[in-house]
This record gives C-alpha cells, sequence and structure tokens, in this order.
C-alpha cells in the first residue's frame, strides 16, 4: 500500500491506532493514575479529529470493497466532532469512584463503534456494511449497560442487543434476496443491473427496516425509550445523535448509490414512514415526564423530518441532511449536556424537578432554552435553518402534502419543547435544583454546543460548502 | 477599482461596540461606557470620512461617471439560484454621502450626550442603544440589496422604539415608543408586501440589477394591471408606504411628534438627521425604478411629500411644545424631500429635483441636528419644554443663541446659508415640473420662515421668566458640537451637489436660478417681519389673531384632530365593529379547533400508550409485523 492509500483511510487507521493505544496503555496504568487517564483519552481523541481534517486523495480500494470521496470525509469529521463533544460530556461521569476502573474500557467501546460506523460509510459492498453494522452495534449495546449494578442499565443492555440482532437478522434476509436477484453485493453492480421485482422490492424493505431500527424510525423505534432512559447519559447523547446521524449518512448514500432505480418506490415508502415518525414521535414526547425520556422521542421525530431531505434524491437534499445533522448534533448535545449535569449533582430527571431552575441557575436554564428553540426549529437559532432547508428540499421536489403535514407536526413539537422552557422559567417550585457550579470540562461541552447552536444558522459559507460536497442521483 | 473591503468596519465597529456596552456596561463605570461608545464612533467616523474622500475624489469615477461599487459581499440565505439574500456594502453616491451624514451627526449627539445625559439612570444603556442604531442606520444605507435594507430598516425601528422609551417609568414615553413602533410597523408590513411582489416579478433583490436600466425592473412591462396599474407600479407605491411611515408623511406622520418623549439628543439624531429621511432615501435608491417602471408612483410621491411639507408647516405655527415645533418641521422639511423626489426627472440636467433633494437631505441633516441640540441645551438650563415658560435667555445662554439663530436662517433659507442652495434648486424643479406644487412649496417657505422666527424670538427675546434658578450656558461637551454643526449648516451650501450625487451618477451644470430665488428670499423675509412685529417683544396681536382665526387656529392647534380620527378609527370602528367580532371567532371558533385537536393528539397519545409497553418481546412484534406489512402494502396495493 502506497502512502495516499493510508491517508485514503486515516480516519479509520487512525482510530484503531487511538483504540490499541488505550488497549496498551490500559496495561501500564496504575490504580491511581486510571482516572487521570480520561483527559488523555480526550486529548488523544482531538488528535484523532485534528487527523481526519487533513486534506487526503479519493478513491476505493480492496478492490471497491471500500470507497473514500470528499462527502464520506466530510461526514466522518462531523461524526468525529459530535464524538469528541460527548466524550468532553462525560468527563465527569467517568469520574465516579465507581466508574473509575472501568475508564479505558469506556473508551475502547465507544472508538470501535464509531470506526464500525466509519466502515458503513466508506462500504461499497454489502458484506463490509454488515459487518461496519454490527461492530457498531454490538459495542453499544455493552455501553448502555454500563452501569451494570444498576437494574434499568443493565436492562437497556439486554433490550438493545436483542432488538438489534432481530433487525440484524431482518436486513441480511433482505440482503439475501438482493443477491439472489442481482447476484453481486457490490454497491455499483446493483446499481448497474435495474431490478424492479417484487423480490427486489421485498428485499429492500427488509433491508430498509435494518436501517429504520438504526435511526429509530416507527415501526422499528420502540426500543428507543427504553434504552436511552436505562443507558448512562452520555451514551443515550451518542445514541441519539452520533448513531443516528451515521445511519443517516449511510442511509443517503445507498439509497443515491445503491438504489437509484427504485426511486419511485423508495420515496413510497419514505413518505409514510416519515408521516408516521414525526407524528407518533410527536404524540408520545408529549407525555414524557423523564426527561431522556421526552428526549428520545424527541430524536425519533427528530428522525422523521431528516427523511424530508432524504425523499427528493436531489443535491439539495443530500446537502440539508447533512447540514441539519450537524445542528442537530450541537443541538441535542447541548440538551443532553444539561440534563447530564443535572443528574451529574442531584441525581433528578423528571421535568418538575427542573420547575423554578433559572431563578437557581439562570446560565443551565438559558442554555437549554437555545437547545429547546433550535429543536423546535424557532429563528433565529440553527434549528430554524436547518428545518427551513429540509422543507425546501422536499417542496423543491413537489411533496407539498408531506410538507404539510410536516409543518404541523412542527406546531405540536413546539408545544412540548416549550413545557421544558416553561417548567424553567414561569413554573415555581417548592423545593427547586440549588445553584452548583459546574465544572470545566462541563462547561467546555456546552460552549462548544451553543457557538454551534448560534454560529452554523449564520454561517451561510458552511452551507454552500456542504452543498459542494454533496450530489444527488 | 481602488478597494474599499475596509468599509465593513463601518458596520462591526458600532456593532461590538453595542454588544460590549449591552453586555457589559452595567459593570463599566458610566463615564468609560459612554467614552467608549464615543470612541467607536470616532473610528466610524474617520473611516466614513476617508471613504468619502477617496470614493467623491476619484475613486469611485470610472469614465467621468460615479460607479456602484461593491465593496464587500457575502451570501447568506440561498433561495433560487437567481433569488438570494446576500449581506454586503454598496458604496455609490447616495450612500457615502449617507455616511458622512449619519456619522457626523452620530457623532456629535455622542459628544452632546457625555454632559445632556450626565448623571442619568442606564447611561450605559443608553450608549449602547445609540450604538446598535449607528450599526443599524449605516447597514440600511449600504444595503446591497433590498432584503438587506429591510432587515436593517427593521433593527432601525427597534433602535428607535428603545430609545424613545428610554425613560421607561414615565407612562408618556412607553406610549409614545408603542405608538411609533406600530405605526411604522404596519407601514412596514407593505414595505414588506412591495418587496415580495417585487421580487416576484423581476426575481431579484439586487438593487444594482434593479436600477440597472437595461435589467428586469425597467424594460418589464410592469406585469398584469391591477385597479388600472400595473403591479410593477403597485409593488413600487407599497414599497413608499414604508418610506412614507418612517419618514412621517401624512397620514402616517402621527408618531411623530410622540416620539420627542425620547431624550433631545435622541430626536437630534433619529427623529431629525438620520432615520426620517430612511425614506427619502429608499425613494432615492429605488429611483430609476420609479422613474421608468412607476411614473404613477413618483406622482402620488410628489403629492404626498407636498401636502405633508404644508399641512405639517400649518401645525408647527401653533405649538408650544419647542420639540414639537421642531417635530411638525421636520416632517414639513422631509416632505419637501420627498416632494423634490417627485418631481424630478432622470439624468444629466433633467435630474434637478433628485440631486437637490440629496443636497436638501444633507443641509437638513446639518441644521435639524444643530437645532434639536440647542432645544436640548435650553431645556436642560430652564428644565421646562414649553415656550410659554421661556424669554430672555440670549443673555443667559449666549453659545446657544447665536447658533440657534444660525440654523433658524439657515431653514428659514436665507442667502448665503445652505439651506438656500438646496431650496431653490428644490422650487426651481419643481417650477419646471408643476405650477401648483410649486405655488404650495413657496407659501411653505413662508411659513417655515414664520414659526422658525416665532419660536427664535419666543425662547431668546423677550422678558425673563421665572426660573428655579438662573439659567446658564451648557458646558463644553455640548456647545462645542452646537458650534461645529453651526459650521457645518453655514458651508455645506457651498458643496458641488451637482457634480457629485446625480441621479445618473453623471455630473452637471446648474446655477442659481435668481427668478425663483428672489421671490423665495422675500417670502422668507416677510415670513420673518411677521414674526419680529407678532413675537420680538411681547403684545397682544397673537391672541387678538388667534381669537379673530378661533376655529382654523383650534384646528391647528389640535393637530387637525388627525389623531383623535385614528383613534375614532381604531377604538370605535376597528375595535368594536371588526376586531370583536373577530375576538369572538377566535375564541370560538379557533381556539375550539385547536382545543378539538389538541384533545384528539391527547386521546390518541393515552390511546396508543400500550405500544410501549417495556415487554421486549411486544418490540419484536410490531417490528416484524411492521416490515411484512409495508411489504404486503408496497408489493400488492401500490404497485
Amino acid at each position: 500500500m502506497s502512502l495516499d492509500n493510508f491517508l485514503m483511510m486515516r480516519h479509520e487507521l487512525v482510530l484503531t491506532l487511538a483504540f490499541l493505544i488505550i488497549l496498551v496503555a490500559e496495561v501500564f496504568t496504575g490504580e491511581k493514575k486510571k482516572e487521570k487517564f480520561r483527559g488523555f483519552a480526550v486529548v488523544l481523541f482531538a488528535v484523532v479529529t485534528a487527523i481526519g481534517m487533513l486534506p487526503a486523495p479519493e478513491g476505493t480500494l480492496f478492490g471497491g470493497m471500500y470507497q473514500a470521496g470528499r462527502t464520506t470525509t466530510l461526514m466522518k469529521n462531523i461524526l468525529n466532532i459530535g464524538t469528541l463533544i460527548v466524550l468532553i460530556q462525560s468527563f465527569t461521569w467517568l469520574g465516579r469512584p465507581e466508574n473509575r476502573d472501568r475508564i479505558h474500557e469506556y473508551f475502547m467501546l465507544l472508538i470501535s463503534t464509531l470506526l464500525g460506523m466509519y466502515f458503513m460509510i466508506s462500504a461499497g459492498h454489502f458484506l463490509m456494511f454488515y459487518i461496519g453494522i454490527e461492530l457498531a452495534t454490538i459495542p453499544l449495546a455493552a455501553l448502555a449497560a454500563f452501569e451494570r449494578y444498576k437494574n434499568r442499565s443493565a436492562e437497556a443492555g439486554i433490550k438493545l442487543i436483542l432488538s438489534s440482532s432481530l433487525s440484524s437478522g431482518i436486513l441480511l434476509y433482505g440482503l439475501s434476496m438482493i443477491y439472489g436477484t442481482v447476484g453481486s453485493l457490490y454497491f455499483a453492480d446493483i446499481a448497474a443491473r435495474p431490478s424492479t421485482a417484487a423480490l427486489t422490492i421485498l428485499g429492500f424493505i427488509f433491508f430498509f427496516s435494518g436501517m429504520g431500527f438504526k435511526m429509530s424510525l416507527v415501526p422499528f423505534h420502540l426500543w428507543t425509550a427504553d434504552v436511552y432512559e436505562g443507558a448512562p447519559v452520555s451514551i443515550a447523547a451518542y445514541l441519539s445523535v452520533i448513531s443516528k446521524g451515521a445511519a443517516a449518512f449511510i442511509f443517503i448514500i445507498i439509497l443515491y448509490n445503491v438504489f437509484p432505480v427504485i426511486i419511485d418506490t423508495w420515496q413510497k415508502v419514505i413518505w409514510v414512514i416519515a408521516v408516521m415518525t414525526i407524528t407518533i414521535g410527536n404524540l408520545f414526547a408529549l407525555r414524557q415526564k423523564n426527561m431522556k425520556r421526552f428526549l428520545a422521542f424527541s430524536s425519533i421525530a427528530q428522525a422523521g423530518f431528516f427523511l424530508l431531505g432524504f425523499i427528493g434524491g436531489s443535491k439539495l437534499g443530500m446537502t440539508t441532511v447533512i447540514y441539519y445533522a450537524l445542528i442537530y448534533i450541537f443541538t441535542n448535545l447541548a440538551a443532553f449536556g444539561i440534563v447530564s449535569i443535572i443528574a451529574e449533582k442531584t441525581g433528578k430527571e423528571s421535568m418538575d424537578d427542573y420547575d423554578g431552575l433559572y431563578r437557581t441557575n439562570p446560565k443551565l436554564s438559558l442554555t437549554m432554552m437555545l437547545a429547546m428553540f433550535s429543536l423546535a426549529g424557532i429563528p433565529p437559532v440553527a434549528g430554524f435553518f436547518g428545518k427551513f432547508f429540509l422543507f425546501a428540499a422536499a417542496a423543491e421536489k413537489g411533496f407539498y402534502v408531506l410538507v404539510a403535514i410536516a409543518v404541523l407536526n412542527t406546531i405540536v413539537a413546539l408545544y412540548y419543547y416549550l413545557l421544558v422552557v416553561k417548567a424553567m422559567f414561569i413554573n415555581k417550585s417548592e423545593n427547586p435544583i440549588t445553584y452548583f457550579k459546574s465544572d470545566f470540562m462541563s462547561k467546555l461541552g456546552l460552549a462548544i454546543c451553543i457557538a454551534g447552536i448560534v454560529v452554523t444558522g449564520f454561517a451561510s459559507g458552511l452551507f454552500e460548502m456542504i452543498r459542494n460536497l454533496s450530489y444527488g442521483i | 477599482m481602488a478597494d474599499f473591503g475596509y468599509t465593513v468596519w463601518i458596520l462591526i465597529v458600532p456593532f461590538v461596540t453595542f454588544i460590549v456596552l449591552g453586555l457589559f456596561g452595567m459593570k463599566l463605570k458610566a463615564r468609560i461606557s459612554g467614552l467608549t461608545g464615543t470612541l467607536g464612533l470616532a473610528i466610524v467616523t474617520v473611516l466614513s470620512y476617508a471613504t468619502a474622500f477617496r470614493y467623491f475624489l476619484g475613486a469611485g469615477l470610472a469614465d467621468g461617471i460615479y460607479q456602484k461599487i461593491i465593496a464587500f459581499n457575502s451570501t447568506w440565505l440561498t433561495l433560487t439560484d437567481r433569488l438570494h439574500i446576500d449581506m454586503g456594502v454598496l458604496l455609490d453616491p447616495i450612500s457615502v454621502m449617507m455616511l458622512v451624514v449619519i456619522s457626523t451627526v452620530s457623532f456629535m449627539v455622542h459628544i452632546y450626550s457625555l454632559g445632556y445625559m450626565k448623571g442619568e439612570k442606564g447611561f450605559e444603556r443608553y450608549y449602547s442603544f445609540l450604538s446598535l442604531f449607528t450599526f443599524s442606520m449605516m447597514g440600511l444605507v449600504v444595503a446591497t440589496n433590498i432584503f438587506q435594507m429591510y432587515i436593517f430598516w427593521e433593527l432601525v425601528g427597534i433602535s428607535s422604539y428603545l430609545l424613545i422609551g428610554f425613560y421607561y417609568s414615565r407612562p408618556s414615553a412607553v406610549a409614545a415608543s408603542k405608538k411609533a413602533f406600530i405605526v411604522t410597523r404596519f407601514a412596514d408590513m407593505g414595505f414588506l408586501i412591495g418587496i415580495l411582489i417585487l421580487s416576484f416579478t423581476t426575481k431579484t433583490f439586487d438593487f444594482v440589477t434593479l436600477t440597472d436600466l437595461n435589467g428586469p425592473a425597467i424594460t418589464s412591462t410592469g406585469g398584469a394591471v391591477f385597479l388600472g396599474m400595473s403591479v410593477m407600479t403597485w409593488s413600487m407605491i407599497l414599497i413608499f408606504v414604508g418610506g412614507a411611515g418612517k419618514s412621517a408623511m401624512f397620514p402616517l406622520h402621527i408618531w411623530l411628534p410622540d416620539a420627542m418623549e425620547g431624550p433631545t439628543p435622541v430626536s437630534a439624531l433619529i427623529h431629525a438627521a438620520t432615520m426620517v429621511v430612511a425614506g427619502v432615501y429608499l425613494v432615492a435608491r429605488m429611483f430609476p425604478v420609479y422613474y421608468f417602471a412607476a411614473p404613477e408612483a413618483l406622482q402620488i410621491i410628489a403629492w404626498v411629500g407636498a401636502f405633508s411639507s404644508l399641512f405639517a408647516a400649518v401645525i408647527a405655527t401653533t405649538q408650544t411644545d419647542i420639540k414639537r415645533v421642531l417635530a411638525y418641521s421636520t416632517i414639513s422639511q422631509i416632505g419637501y424631500m420627498i416632494f423634490s423626489l417627485g418631481v424630478s426627472g432622470y439624468g444629466g440636467p433633467e435630474g434637478l429635483g433628485f440631486m437637490a433633494s440629496n443636497w436638501h437631505l444633507f443641509n437638513h441633516a446639518m441644521f435639524k441636528a444643530l437645532l434639536f441640540l440647542g432645544a436640548g441645551s435650553v431645556i436642560h438650563a430652564v428644565h421646562s419644554n414649553y415656550m410659554t415658560e421661556m424669554g430672555g435667555l440670549r443673555k443667559h445662554l449666549p453659545i446657544t443663541n447665536i447658533t440657534f439663530l444660525i440654523a433658524c436662517l439657515t431653514i428659514a433659507g436665507l442667502f448665503p446659508l445652505s439651506g438656500f442652495f438646496s431650496k431653490d434648486e428644490i422650487l426651481t424643479a419643481a417650477f419646471h415640473h408643476d405650477k401648483v406644487l410649486f405655488a404650495i412649496e413657496y407659501l411653505v417657505a413662508g411659513l417655515t420662515a414664520f414659526y422658525m422666527f416665532r419660536l427664535y424670538f419666543s425662547i431668546f427675546h423677550g422678558h425673563d421668566r421665572q426660573y428655579d434658578h438662573t439659567p446658564h450656558e451648557s458646558p463644553a461637551t455640548m456647545t462645542v458640537p452646537l458650534i461645529i454643526l453651526a459650521i457645518g449648516s453655514v458651508f455645506s451650501g457651498l458643496l458641488p451637489f451637482n457634480r457629485l450625487v446625480t441621479s445618473d451618477g453623471a455630473p452637471f451644470e446648474s446655477h442659481i436660478e435668481w427668478s425663483v430665488a428672489g421671490p423665495s428670499l422675500i417670502i422668507a423675509l416677510t415670513g420673518i417681519a411677521i414674526a419680529w412685529v407678532m413675537y420680538r417683544k411681547e403684545n397682544t396681536l397673537p391672541d387678538r389673531l388667534a381669537s379673530t382665526f378661533k376655529h382654523s387656529y383650534k384646528w391647528a392647534y389640535n393637530k387637525f384632530y388627525i389623531d383623535e380620527l385614528y383613534l375614532f378609527i381604531t377604538k370605535k370602528i376597528i375595535f368594536r365593529r371588526i376586531s370583536q367580532p373577530v375576538a369572538w371567532f377566535d375564541r370560538h371558533i379557533v381556539d375550539g379547533t385547536m382545543n378539538g385537536i389538541a384533545w384528539v393528539t391527547q386521546t390518541v397519545s393515552n390511546r396508543i400508550k400500550g405500544l410501549q409497553s417495556g415487554q421486549l418481546q411486544q418490540y419484536g412484534f410490531v417490528f416484524v409485523t411492521g416490515a411484512v406489512a409495508l411489504v404486503l402494502f408496497f408489493i400488492y396495493l401500490i404497485k
């Protein structure tokens, strides 16, 4: 392999290297130094992120099994940034006595899942894709069960692993049907030999259900709330943002590159699933009192909004999906970051506990308000621009009814996002959460998110850049 | 072409001072925040003057014509390939001239306020708002496209609202700020609709494209005809409605006199020299479109301007609150400028009205800011707004007296002060266009001289009133800006506007037309003479006149009951006849529907909660059933 080949795979190679460094470091780290290792690992990951930004050639490797282009590089960089924020936010939680001896484990598992996602994004063959999806899922189940002494965490782990094995099974079944009709699992071959046979559609929908599981689309979403609630907050955040964002990226790549021929079919499937996902996600989010469950259902509804970018099959569609994912990373991580800080300091996770938060912790409340406004899509924060472009992408291809339904749903969504704001600013409480000072890493994590929420919407250059790297069918 | 990229700092600097003073002003000493704001403005002023010198002395010229230069541009929102919202800096003669006007007056007001607002609660808030205003106003004038202009237009409205309501503990100030905001906002709705129609017809927001003589706006046939006028004309009329709201033209003028509740330097900056001329600037900016594509709209503009100038001048003769006299005088003078654009042609000597309007705008900014700041100095000395409580102040306030007199002579249009030149050009343009309008403006010139000297004599002549303490001259921070502005008022008439600011960018020859200027001088002198007789020394003549023309005096004193008319229309007709039924409809039908939807949502949400049981086997069941259902649906039904 030449240097170019190494550079092409630098995301995966550097992550593997980081994994090995942490593995070896565990052996040499004494009991007392384990706590300090957190800082080293975060810095290590920051270096990984920086290396990912380096310019590199495009091309394919391993006879077409692996492909790297400017779009995939962009996607991986976005995921890297998001993961870095997650790691910064989990810093305090990792410092707890019961987690200290497993800090290395946490980083290794997280890095493996990210590696799996990268292989999925760069796959040029469904087998490679499948290996990626397993690598991305199985360590996540272990992470969800990270606080295994807690029943809920263990439950989250087992639910995730069982649900995902079911979804993998169906996905593999679908892939076998596609292989049956086309005779190859290379993306290029499938795209080159168009088939609209019923068997292909059957295979596609089974494949779709597997992706629907990863993105938690209705009706493949039922695991989401239970897992988010039970898993540690940082893992829930990771699931809702990175794992979901990666799934959205992979899905759009495969739809555009592998299934352009049956676009009529998948547009209809996506239409139905989008309406169901947004509506049902909203209906469930309305009634949640636990903040983590609330964010779980809100993230289901948000996944439905992503589908509006998919449906047109246009360049603008891909642009908006990537752009929205970036905004969504900052926004949702800000929300999860605050839930995490409060859970860490007080152990409270219910929305009622947030009553009167503004009086005691004004800065946290304002940040949460910003995040909620961005999730609801209120101008001028970034979420508004994200939704605006998603709707524009769907409307551009004439899906007016879908856009209308989505707009109506944003009103319902606005209601429940404002419930949180109302709790913090208007409701009064007998015993509100008392004032506390956050540590540096928590503040840093939130500061990055706030900057992202405020700047991303106005930085038109960013949107243009993503647009130049995107493509349509 | 020369590089003007640095002009973007004219926007950045005041914005940064706004943020700094807004967020951290509370922690700074009042003096420091005032000086920070003033220093920021000093930088802006230097940059603006440098730009003006470079632009007018050659850098803006190409083939003897002043070019439109895009000094900075950044695309913000892309709607379609042709329709996108940009943020940028456009330099052309009128925007560069406005840079000079805004920075000069704003800088003077910043210095003046150091003395005037000293010791006020919220000093740093005041300066942060001033910075916000300067930022918005600069953004408005350098806008490269009509949408950017609209955004800054609204920002200007907000800063005006904040500054009028600066003394928010006074109910009258709060009411005035709300009135100003609602009235201008109402007009801005017309502006927005106009922009939407215009961009729909021309498929562009960009000023350079819009005003291009071969561009889509001017060459288009104007689109479909609606109520006898083309869609293009309608859009331009609606855009002018926005301008009329900001520039307080009849019948949208009612907010401006009340806006005098704000601090006096604010009145000088926003409600005399800069923001209220935004409407004039808007029409000037879009002038080629008005002239070529919407001549009917231009006709309306001329009449609105002429009527407003007369109407306001009549009211000004009867008011006793000195700031209100100046407010009506402002409406009257802006009426002049708007009128002058309305009677102008395009290109060369034809565009005399265009040039005169901008010239008058420039001169007016100087002398009206001077008048307001002088009035502020008087109010500062006697703690009253009413001329009935003033008199004989020339002994106590010598500098204010002289500068105020200069300003009064300038606005009256006496040779060789600046007001004479621009007013003469306006009258000449009117003379060649329409004799009726010309006659109206002649009358207004006389009225202007009369009410200004009524004001001057009542304040500075006559005998002393019973003052709480002996009035004394204001500190140097206040008198120095007065002197500087007085010098500006005297000499700005010597600027060669006919070479610099013209409708098509090309210089043309113009000279004083004594056949017009001579009679106008006589009329002005007559007005001054009448004021001399009536108000120089106290006598009973004004009262006797008032009782002779009792009814007309009362009408004018009560501002022709326009405010009452508005109240009648809004309270009696709109609220009772329209709003109440609509409110009923809203409360019962609309809210009922919404509550119904909410009820359905909640009920459905309750019903389907069983789906989320926590049972993993059920999750698996739903998963597989969902997938199979989709398959069956798509293979057998849709296909």
